[in-house]
């Protein structure tokens, strides 16, 4: 064969397009879209991941069309069922159309004319997903791997709302595990600021930061670690004043608080928002922790249902702690914040988790919902935002 | 002998022990038995007419005795009885 020869039986690209557009079938986009909403279509883009990332058709099944032959059976096993494909401009569609019908054997294979660009020209809707930078795929990569969490679940972590009571023992760990994690929002309440002793167990603070205000320190820290993060302060006395406003902004509450009427108020305000509560304590060497969720599990005061005499509260004072304690029950916190947000695994409702560090033993003791709960049971009272978090007694705890 | 695990606060009455071990066959009797042998623990567990305080938590194994039948839950050798108080600190 002369060169002559065989380049006059090579068909142009342009020759390729117009041959498979004349032997398969088209469908414009407006009958397309009257197809897809009667149902049983199967909607099917040929683009590349980035195109498809950036806006597809909803419903759309994503096969790219170098990988049409060997992944198309995965989502349409039924050669007999209808589909539609469309790429950009209806070329690619029209090729993969061809390829589909005569190399694959689907019987009933229509390319949308004109593709999504045609579709958006004729006023028709088009779904714009949310993706990662780059810089996040890199970062959360090691989350996305994991099927449990995935993508999905990344975007779930950056659009959730975490509010900390406390930057302390238990918020340190909590605050710097989230922000790793990328909790898009944190929220800090603290009206301390950073002393020496509190680097034994405080991780999130530094020798440098002693004397500055623990939620600035925390902050500095948070957005050291991982720029993704919103970093909210709130340097103030969490108070009945100001308790439904701080919960109302956020998606789960962290409770490291270290007096019983903080609990009890955040309690009683998080039941009436319906907002969950991770809550820890923790004591020498032993902790506690459960998920509180309003009324699908039992809340602070069904467990607890009036605090101890102070002579059986010693935490109120200086109470001495093993420095690693706060770090473990602090990160089972951050764990059960993780489950609450991607809806994975099952947190601590209606369990309560005891961990003895002397002995590295976990007890757990079944929680019951109190039907006579005077805050989440079926007969609760209405409770004045001003008595919220009471008892009678309640500025006796902690006076000092 | 059923176990009792002794909640942080209680240690100091127990001479610092986190288990111990007491007789009994129903919770009542070995809250007593406990209350007998480290006498300090008493007036934390019980109130004047002899009931556990309503800020202390009592659990068989892993069920609060207050939703079984209270101190007469009935105690047999390999259980633990697990005595918790509230406790408040974290941000300490």
């Amino acid at each position: 064969m002369t060169p002559e020869t065989e380049t006059k039986n090579r068909a142009s690209g342009a020759d390729l397009i117009a041959q498979a557009k004349a032997e398969i079938e088209e469908v414009q986009p407006t009958e397309a879209a009257a197809e897809i909403d009667s149902g049983d279509v199967a909607l099917v883009d040929v683009r590349e991941q980035h195109e498809f990332e950036e806006r597809h058709i909803e419903g759309a099944i994503h096969v790219p069309r170098s990988y049409l032959e060997s992944r198309i059976e995965q989502f349409v096993p039924d050669r007999s069922k209808r589909v539609i494909l469309y790429c950009a401009s209806g070329i690619r569609s029209a090729l993969a159309a061809k390829t589909m019908g005569e190399d694959l054997g689907y019987a009933d294979v229509s390319s949308m004319a004109g593709g999504i660009t045609l579709w958006r020209d004729r006023g028709l809707p088009v779904v714009t997903p949310r993706s990662l930078t780059q810089e996040q795929k890199e970062r959360y990569s090691r989350h996305i791997l994991v099927p449990e969490i995935g993508l999905e679940g990344q975007l779930k972590l950056l659009d959730s709302k975490v509010l900390l009571l406390g930057t302390g023992g238990l918020g340190s760990p909590t605050a710097l595990y989230l922000a790793a994690a990328g909790v898009g929002t944190i929220g800090l309440i603290d009206d301390d600021v950073v002393d020496a002793s509190n680097l034994q167990r405080q991780v999130i603070h530094n020798t440098e930061r002693i004397g500055m205000p623990k939620t600035e320190s925390a902050r500095q820290a948070i957005e050291a670690l991982n720029p993704d993060v919103n970093v909210v302060e709130h340097r103030v006395r969490f108070g009945p004043e100001n308790v439904i406003e701080l919960l109302s902004e956020y998606d789960v509450i962290v409770d490291g608080a270290d007096n019983f009427p903080t609990r009890y108020l955040l309690n009683d305000a998080s039941v009436r928002l319906g907002k969950p509560v991770v809550s820890a304590s923790i004591l020498a060497f032993d902790g506690q922790i459960s998920t509180f969720v309003p009324h699908e599990g039992p809340c602070y005061r069904c467990l607890y249902p009036t605090p101890p005499p102070p002579e059986l509260a010693p935490s109120c004072g200086a109470a001495g702690v093993l420095g690693v304690l706060p770090g473990i029950m602090g990160l089972l916190q951050a764990l059960e914040v993780f489950k609450l947000v991607t809806g994975a695994g099952e947190p601590l409702v209606g369990r309560l988790l005891l961990f003895e560090a002397l002995r590295t033993e976990f007890t757990e003791l079944k929680v019951k919902r109190d039907p006579d709960c005077p805050i989440c049971g079926p007969n609760a009272p209405e409770i004045a935002d001003e008595d919220l978090g009471k008892f009678p007694d309640y500025e006796l705890f902690c006076a000092g | 002998m059923p176990k009792v695990k002794i909640p942080p606060v209680l240690r100091a009455q127990t001479g610092g022990e986190s288990v111990v071990t007491v007789e009994g066959g129903d919770v009542g009797t070995v809250l007593r038995g406990l209350a007998d042998a480290h006498p300090g623990v008493s007036g934390q567990l019980f109130d004047d007419s002899g009931e556990l305080n309503r800020y202390v938590n009592v659990y068989l194994n892993d069920e609060d005795v207050r939703l079984l039948d209270g101190l007469g839950t009935a105690v047999t050798d390999g259980d633990t009885v697990v005595i918790l108080p509230a406790m408040a600190g974290g941000r300490l």
